[in-house]
């Protein structure tokens, strides 16, 4: 991942007439970031979607605060920084890849911050996120309310001088009065949900789906407000898994965040681990050795599989069917069988390190993953009669929650949900990271955007990462599973007995932590539900300054009004299964 | 010489009591192990073991439920009414039983061997849907109202098309009794000259238990547990054993209606010697593989789904089958005549 100089030539599109040029930073991935005003904000937005001849997808919105940040030379000065990431797609694949990163500094004494809603409807939850973890208020945003901690919250847990340990904090108390208030919280009023009670024929019913429902794949809310069977209104409510990851990332070390990044997706495994270990190492300037690389796909695209294997599986047993699930978490097993014998953990490895991967592939890991993938294309030809050919399941299916490809990208639509709608967009073929670039494989897409179709998408990306394991399988490299580069963590340790440099690194690598330069980096990858990306901001410490986890599930979870309104109950079962996400990964 | 059983009204009374029990505890039993060979069969087509740690293959599982089941506490919510929350269950579970009373299980063998048991049997499995209607509406819980909805359209949709299935039958036979249904079958089971209508009957069947694909009012991914969703200890006991009774029922019925009862498949010498009973026990055992067997195969449908099948599909098929049926009887001259 070399560092790319900001391209000068695409500035003046983005500037406002008749304004000073935008402050470029400098940043250490290959994102252009370009500081505007509070006032302009809008403005720069509105253009870089509306004029360019491409589709600007509103990829994340996040805050920093930077109020306890030393290195930051050159840059405006800010108590609060907005950040927007914004991404481009468009259908012509040879088109060079674009992402631009707009920072707007906030001080103190003014937390607003226009609302981009109208702009992208997307940027709803982010800016509701901010506004609970952060403390900023966003003007004109229809619905500022606190998203992931409960609505009896106080404090922003994300603002530097917040405790991030419950030792920091006085034991909690709950008194009467206290109890009373987080009673009446729960009490259920439809108006604070947007939602009325009776429309001139019929008085609705309100259906709580969740956060404890079979199908809700983990603890989701859904409040439905109901004509019969038939949903008028859904609105999800989300935060039950909320654990504070980003706060986590600022209170361990580089090194030992990587375990709970696991803990995301977690059904993803190492695919966690890859994004954030990536992102650490644009920033510690390491490049990562080939045979390191490729054992990183590998693990990856077989977390892949048990992953859509998952899904596969609950997906069929959401509309109904009770077999498959079975078939399917035994072919999972297999993939496990694989991983544990290359990492000795089955669902959480925490498999990569800072510069490679912690140790190299077992003796027989290649005829182990040999058997598997002769095995595997047959039980997919069978599921394929018992689920996709199955009349029942097309029928629960074929044109329910259907979105276009326009609305999938005005909502931040990634990963097999977008391919569903007909756009061959994978980060690993548009912007290829690790050794994807050597590799071969077809990006499998569909037309209708419907449940069924994005099934067929994730089945036949199981095919693919098959190919792709096989040709990892072919070309390992030889060579060493670790880059020689002193921020390497556990860096090597063949030479530590020999000289004292090497020993010296190791010791505080271990002990304290390696010291990663200041900077701000982004790692993103093509992960089993979408494009997951982790935004690092180092102030030269032990740990990270800021860690910012963009899920792909958050993003998706957030269209569910849209595609279910005026459908059934059962119909939304069938698109929850068919977004394919896990709450881990939406609430951090 | 006056014989008491069949001559005095105690005799009488004693006697249907012991044949009733005769009926029903055997179809307890074999109610309980329903329940674990349905766990067995699914378990067989999903790749696992299924119940195998209680008594010698597990076989002890159904007692060990049972005694479960019976020990818990009975949990009524407090916004429920109270009567008609317990009342559900002892409805559902009582209606499963009654049904039982016409079923003959071999040439005369029946608790009551009347001349209008077709129409008893569509009565008794009408009434089920109160059960289910009384449990949705009596638990004041959303989730259990809606399976109950579910299920009194659902119910209500199927019965109207078993209804014309069995009329169809009726004509052929020209009997009400099911003694002479079974006996109309001495040549050639139903199953063959009105195949259609036995499957239409049969799909019916599966939706009037709420069995899979139809299993909507319970629909374990959408509405949980639906109509039974509140129920705990023996209430929810009594539903479960009732679910499972009707499911015999309507394998009792498949069998009376389509497969010969308890006549064996041809008449000649090594399937006669097999008594009738046995006969009838065996249908009725591959008509529920059969139940199970779809469960483990398909998914629901919709409810939007369902209702077009039983409304816009089976009702104009069976009512056009009927009518041919009448038609084909008349014009060869073969429809049978009334008291025959």
């Amino acid at each position: 991942m070399d560092q790319t100089v900001v391209r000068s030539e695409s500035i003046p599109k983005v500037r406002p007439a008749g304004s000073a040029p935008a402050p470029v930073q400098e940043v250490r991935d290959d994102v252009e970031t370009l500081w505007v005003s509070r006032e302009t904000a809008g403005d720069v937005l509105t253009r870089l979607k509306r004029s360019a001849p491409t589709r600007m997808m509103l990829f994340d919105i996040t805050a920093i605060d930077e109020r306890q940040r030393t290195h930051r030379a050159g840059q405006p000065d800010s108590d609060f920084t907005i950040v927007y990431h914004l991404m481009q797609f468009d259908r012509a694949s040879k088109a060079p890849h674009r992402e631009v990163r707009i920072k707007v500094a906030l001080l103190m004494a003014s937390l607003t911050m226009p609302s981009m809603v109208d702009i992208w409807p997307n940027a709803n939850w982010y800016e509701r996120e901010i506004f609970d973890l952060f403390g900023i208020h966003f003007s004109g945003h229809p619905d500022l309310r606190r998203i992931l901690t409960p609505p009896t919250w106080t404090t922003h847990p994300l603002r530097k001088d917040h405790y991030a340990r419950a030792t920091e904090m006085k034991p909690y108390d709950l008194t009467e009065d206290r109890e009373f208030a987080e009673q009446e919280a729960l009490r259920f009023n439809p108006e604070a949900w947007g939602m009325q009670r009776r429309s001139a024929n019929s008085d609705f019913m309100f259906l709580n789906l969740g956060p404890n429902h079979p199908s809700v794949h983990g603890v989701f809310r859904i409040v439905l407000q109901l004509e019969g069977e038939e949903i008028v209104e859904a609105v999800p409510d989300i935060g039950f898994h909320h654990r504070g990851a980003e706060k986590m990332g600022e209170r361990q070390s580089w090194h030992s965040y990587i375990p709970y990044t696991d803990r995301i997706d977690y059904l993803g495994g190492v695919m966690n681990n890859f994004p954030y270990v990536m992102a650490v190492e644009q920033l510690a300037g390491i490049t990562v050795p080939p045979r390191a690389e490729m054992i990183r796909v590998m693990l990856a695209e077989l977390f892949r599989l048990a992953s859509h294997l998952v899904f596969y599986g609950t997906m069929s047993q959401d509309v109904g069917q009770l077999s498959p699930v079975f078939y399917m978490f035994t072919d999972r097993e297999r993939v496990f069988e694989i991983i544990e014998a290359i990492c000795g953990f089955r669902m959480h490895p925490a498999w990569f390190r800072i510069g490679g991967v912690a140790a190299d592939l077992p003796q027989g890991w290649d005829t182990l993953i040999r058997s598997f993938l002769d095995y595997l294309p047959k039980r997919l030809d069978e599921y394929e009669k018992l689920v996709m050919r199955n009349r029942l399941f097309k029928a629960r299916t074929v044109g329910v929650g259907a979105y276009s490809l326009d609305e999938a990208i005005e909502w931040g639509i990634t990963g097999p949900g977008l391919r569903a709608c007909g756009l061959d967009w994978d980060y690993r073929r548009r912007h290829p990271y690790s050794c994807y670039d050597q590799l071969e494989f077809d990006i499998p897409v569909a037309q209708k955007g419907d449940c069924y179709d994005r099934v067929v998408v994730h089945i036949a990306e199981m095919r693919q990462s098959l190919r792709i394991i096989r040709q990892c399988l072919d070309q390992m490299p030889g060579g060493p599973v670790k880059a020689d580069h002193p921020l390497t963590t556990p860096p090597p340790r063949a030479k530590t007995m020999h000289d004292i440099e090497t020993l010296i690194t190791h010791f505080l690598n271990v002990s304290w932590g390696p010291v990663i330069p200041a900077g701000e980096a982004r790692a993103c990858v093509e992960a089993t539900k979408g494009l997951n990306s982790y935004y690092l901001v180092s102030d030269g410490g032990t740990m990270s300054y800021r860690t910012r986890i963009r899920t792909p599930s958050f993003a998706h979870l957030q269209m569910i009004p849209l595609i279910s309104r005026g459908t059934y109950i059962a119909d939304l079962i069938a698109i929850i299964g068919s977004i394919d996400f896990v709450m881990a990964d939406v609430d951090r | 010489m006056q014989h008491f059983f069949l001559d005095t009204t105690l005799g009488l009374i004693i006697l249907t009591v012991l044949e009733a029990l005769a009926m029903l505890v055997p179809l307890l039993v074999g109610v309980a192990y329903l329940t674990y060979a349905e766990r067995k069969v699914l378990a067989a087509i999903q790749l696992r073991k299924g119940p195998n740690t209680v008594g010698p293959f597990g076989l002890l599982q159904a007692f060990a439920d049972a005694i479960k089941m019976i020990t818990k506490e009975t949990i009524i919510p407090s916004g429920a009414n109270r009567a008609l929350f317990l009342l559900a269950p002892v409805l559902t579970f009582g209606l499963a039983m009654m049904a039982w009373a016409v079923i003959p299980t071999n040439n005369h063998w029946a608790v009551a061997d009347i001349n209008v048991g077709i129409l008893y049997l569509f009565a008794i499995s009408s009434l089920g849907v109160y059960g289910i209607l009384i449990a949705g509406w009596a638990s004041n819980s959303k989730y259990a109202f809606m399976g109950g909805l579910r299920s009194a359209a659902q119910m209500v949709s199927y019965e109207v098309s078993i209804g014309l299935v069995m009329v169809s039958v009726l004509l052929a036979v020209g009997s009400l009794n099911l003694n002479d249904i079974v006996l109309a079958q001495r040549h050639v089971w139903f199953a063959l000259p009105m195949f259609p209508m036995f499957v239409v009957f049969f799909i019916s069947a599966l939706a009037e238990t709420n069995r899979a694909p139809f299993d909507l009012p319970e629909g374990e991914s959408e509405l949980v547990a639906g109509f039974f969703v509140e129920y705990s200890s023996l209430s929810f006991g009594l539903f479960f054993l009732g679910e499972y009774a009707n499911m015999f029922l309507m394998s009792g019925m498949t069998t009376i209606l389509f497969l010969g009862g308890w006549l064996p498949p041809v008449g000649i010498a090594p399937f006669t010697w097999i008594p009738g009973p046995i006969w009838f026990i065996a249908k009725i055992l591959f008509v529920l593989f059969v139940f199970i067997w779809v469960r483990g195969t398909f998914p629901r449908y919709r409810y939007d789904q369902l209702m077009r099948l039983g409304w816009k599909v089976f009702l104009p098929f069976s009512l056009l089958w009927m009518v041919l049926t009448a038609g084909f009887l008349m014009a060869t001259g073969l429809l049978p005549h009334s008291g025959s």
